[in-house]
């Protein structure tokens, strides 16, 4: 059985470094917001990309996610992204079209 | 009547497919449907967002200060409860408490601050079924309510849960008596003065686990406790950006 004591190997300074990275990239998301050099589409895609590394801290560190074994991290983590794939197949094309169509 | 002992042999459960423990294993497939649910309404939300050029920027500069601290708020709170899991391990109880304690402070000022730009927008004349923009985009309301109120409520659980973690029996009259003042301090229009009753809810169901099941929460209760709160925290760093930073006007 997997034993909590052994699976955290990692030091009270790296969940510290962790948490510092996040807040620091929250800063660049605020930053963004206030500056507005972006297009709504781009801020978006910038936006998604910076959550994405925020959300791969959180559950790789806090989560301890990369303490697990390979199975268990790569079922989890290619299920939720293949339910997450066909919603953005069926959603994002039609929201693309309504903007090449334009808003009645 | 003769009481039949059974012997369990040694090895006779095959380990776990996953090395781990099974308590642990249902809180990730938990957390793996439940992001199904924050996945769609995400979807929804950012669907809404592009196709509508006309989309409004509610959020001024003090609007987005006050959700940067919320997110430092959860950001902070994730670390505490990450310090909790690991005096966990040690078997450090004073300090498991204390982290918890710390980890519910966080979460209930990203509550109060997130319920007072809640009374804000409404007072600005947006509500779930309306809004100042009602014209051109009538849906804003309606989404955005859903999307931050679905994840105030999983916060709310998810201090419930820890207080139950960590106070155990000691929990509930503090629950009750926030619930009850809550409940006296909210004008009776409010949103909050119905809502509260989460609380209270809340309560019920903690009584029910804590006095049919009572038990000593050990270090992997504790574990399974966190990767709940770390994926409310998780949740917001996308709310955070989609809902607020791409509605901004400075």
């Amino acid at each position: 059985m997997h034993d909590v004591s052994t699976a955290h190997a990692e030091s009270k300074m790296l969940y510290f470094w962790v948490w510092a990275g996040l807040i620091f990239l929250t800063g660049v998301e605020v930053m963004l917001a206030y500056e507005q050099v972006l297009q709504p589409v781009r801020m978006l895609e910038v936006l998604l990309v910076l959550s994405v590394v925020k959300a791969a801290l959180i559950t790789l560190y806090f989560m301890h996610l990369k303490s697990e074994l390979a199975r268990m991290r790569w079922l989890l983590i290619v299920s939720v992204m293949a339910c997450f794939a066909l919603m953005w197949i069926f959603f994002f094309p039609d929201a693309e079209r309504i903007l090449r169509l334009g808003v009645q | 009547m003769a009481t039949v002992q059974h012997a369990v042999p040694p090895d006779v459960y095959e380990p776990s497919l996953f090395g781990t423990y099974s308590k642990k294993i249902g809180m990730w497939l938990f957390l793996a449907s439940d992001s199904l649910t924050f996945g769609a309404l995400l979807f929804a939300y950012s669907y809404n967002r592009i196709a509508n050029p006309a989309w409004p920027t509610p959020f001024h500069k003090e609007s987005i200060a006050n959700a940067t601290v919320m997110t430092a708020c959860l950001l902070s709170s994730s670390l505490t409860m990450v310090l909790a899991v690991l005096a966990a391990n040690r078997g450090d109880k004073p300090w498991i408490r204390n982290w918890l304690l710390a980890t519910m402070f966080f979460g209930a000022a990203f509550t109060v601050l997130h319920a007072m730009e809640w009374t804000k927008l409404m007072g600005e004349g947006m509500v779930p079924s309306s809004n100042p923009w009602a014209a051109t985009v009538p849906q804003f309301g309606g989404t955005f309510f859903t999307l931050t109120g679905m994840h105030m409520l999983h916060v709310t659980i998810g201090i419930i849960y820890l207080g139950v973690v960590a106070l155990r029996k000691k929990f509930l009259p503090i629950l009750l008596g926030l619930w009850l003042v809550g409940w006296l301090a909210t004008p009776a229009k409010s949103v909050f003065h119905i809502g509260i009753h989460v609380l209270l809810i809340g309560a019920v169901v903690a009584a029910v686990v804590l006095f049919l099941k009572p038990k000593d929460y050990d270090a992997h209760d504790v574990e399974v406790s966190g990767l709940y709160w770390h994926f409310v925290d998780l949740v917001w760093m996308f709310i955070f950006p989609l809902v607020y930073l791409m509605s901004t006007k400075v």
